[in-house]
């Protein structure tokens, strides 16, 4: 038990050391090593460069994020409680799915242009299948004992959203949102650098044109760094509370 | 007075004509697998196919404590009571009657078999029922709890002297203990069979040489 507190410091430091090593070998500006990504980030940060990309992509990010989350729910919901929405709709999920994201940043930006509502549009459409899919999962779970016991006990809509529905759907919820934040962040990246004047994937776009490996690292792992701050601070503690219920049956046995 | 009449024929249960009226103890006695949960699922408004047989008197409440407790597990004893409707005091009240008013804030997981069923009968009584559905509320207890329940239900039904209750039962004592009348459900296709008085009553030693065999 103690012990696996501790491997997860394992793997880590051993890849940053084996790229240091290498970096050290080959001695070329395609591979910097981690001290100079590092100083290249410490000024990009000092410019205030980086924190203005990184906002701009956080927002665009966000954006798509409540979008896609509150449309594939919706959908999702619908069609794991309905028969026929599910038999109606299945094929064009299906179909959206396998839609390569980069099909439809490509047509949304023909169609409307290079413009910001497109490239959020873009996102969700990409995003909202995979949310529809997951929570249909959950929807399709949802456990018809208590379905009949919020109908004797007459529940209304929203005591049975709130109190039957959301409890057992947020694992699949959960589930989504985190699928949907690494994939929504990465197709955030792909949309700027085809068609945006700002952001992190512009950013990424500009250091690819100059081969600058450096900046293109440092943005990357500004970005990832971000995601990983939101997953601790806000999607871990928001787990354990909502499902602190589950451990009563086993403390009680 | 009449709360409820059932009149008609189900694709499984048969021709039924049946009533529930202020004050009946009715136990509905029956083979497994009979379909004496359909018909009180049925009762309950929860079968599609009975519901159009269902006359009932306008605003009867129904209470139904079903064979698991169906409180929700994320919530507390006490928010499933307030859930349906139960005033702060009102639940301190119940809690105290069917004996876990310690038990308010746990979750249903956390309590053994017969206190989260009490804790289900508290939410019945909650809603003030007029008819209270029980199936097979002494199901799975051991036969210490399980009297100990049969003398709360009794008791429960002695202070509510209008209240009407139709109890699923496998076991022919509870009739004994809590029925004024019977209801008997058995054959293929399922036929009803009610002491409907002037009628004959069913008789209780032939029920107990069936539940016997069965």
């Amino acid at each position: 038990m103690n012990g696996s507190r501790w491997a997860c410091w394992i793997a880590l430091p051993c890849a940053v050391a084996l790229w240091t090593l290498i970096a050290l070998v080959v001695q070329t500006p395609l591979l910097p090593s981690p001290a100079a990504v590092l100083d290249t980030f410490w000024q990009a940060t000092q410019s205030g460069e980086l924190p203005e990309h990184l906002l701009v992509t956080l927002r665009r990010v966000l954006f798509a994020f409540v979008l896609a989350m509150g449309l594939g729910t919706l959908l999702g919901v619908w069609m794991g409680r309905s028969r026929l929405a599910n038999a109606v709709l299945d094929p064009l999920l299906v179909l959206f799915l396998n839609l390569p994201a980069l099909v439809t940043i490509i047509l949304l930006y023909v169609w409307f242009g290079l413009v910001e509502a497109a490239a959020v549009l873009a996102v969700v459409i990409n995003k909202v299948p995979n949310v529809a899919v997951t929570v249909r999962e959950g929807a399709r779970s949802i456990d018809p004992k208590l379905e009949q016991m919020a109908l004797v006990y007459r529940f209304t809509r929203w005591q049975r959203i709130r109190h039957v529905w959301l409890p057992q759907l947020f694992p699949y919820l959960m589930a989504a949102t985190r699928g949907g934040l690494a994939l929504i962040w990465k197709i955030v990246l792909v949309v700027e650098l085809l068609g945006r004047s700002d952001g992190i994937g512009f950013q990424l776009h500009m250091a690819f044109q100059v081969f600058d490996v450096a900046s293109i690292l440092a943005y990357s792992l500004a970005f990832i760094a971000v995601v990983q701050l939101i997953e601790l601070a806000l999607l871990q503690p928001l787990e354990r509370r909502a499902s602190s219920w589950r451990e009563a049956g086993v403390r009680h046995a | 007075m009449l709360e409820l009449r059932l009149d008609g024929r189900h694709p499984v249960l048969g021709v039924i004509d049946a009533q529930v009226r202020e004050g009946d103890r009715i136990c509905l006695l029956g083979p497994s697998g009979v379909g004496k949960t359909t018909l009180l699922n049925g009762i309950a408004g929860l079968d599609p196919q009975l519901r159009p047989m269902i006359e009932q008197r306008a605003g009867l409440r129904v209470g139904y404590l079903f064979q698991e407790h169906r409180l929700l597990p994320w919530r507390t004893v006490r928010q499933n009571l307030a859930l349906v409707g139960a005033s702060a005091a009102d639940i301190e009240r119940l809690l105290a009657e069917v004996g876990l008013s310690g038990a308010a804030d746990s979750l249903p997981d956390q309590l053994s078999l017969g206190m989260a069923r009490r804790a289900a009968l508290a939410r019945c009584l909650a809603i003030k029922p007029d008819l209270l559905l029980l199936d097979e509320p002494f199901a799975s207890l051991d036969a210490e709890r399980a009297a100990e329940l049969r003398g709360l239900i009794a008791r429960l039904l002695d202070q509510h002297p209008a209240m009407a209750m139709i109890c699923v039962t496998h076991d022919p004592r509870d009739a004994d203990d809590l029925a004024s009348r019977l209801w008997y459900l058995s054959g293929v296709p399922a036929k009803l069979r009610c002491d409907e008085p002037p009628g004959s009553p069913v008789d209780l030693s032939e029920l107990s040489e069936r539940q016997r065999r069965a």
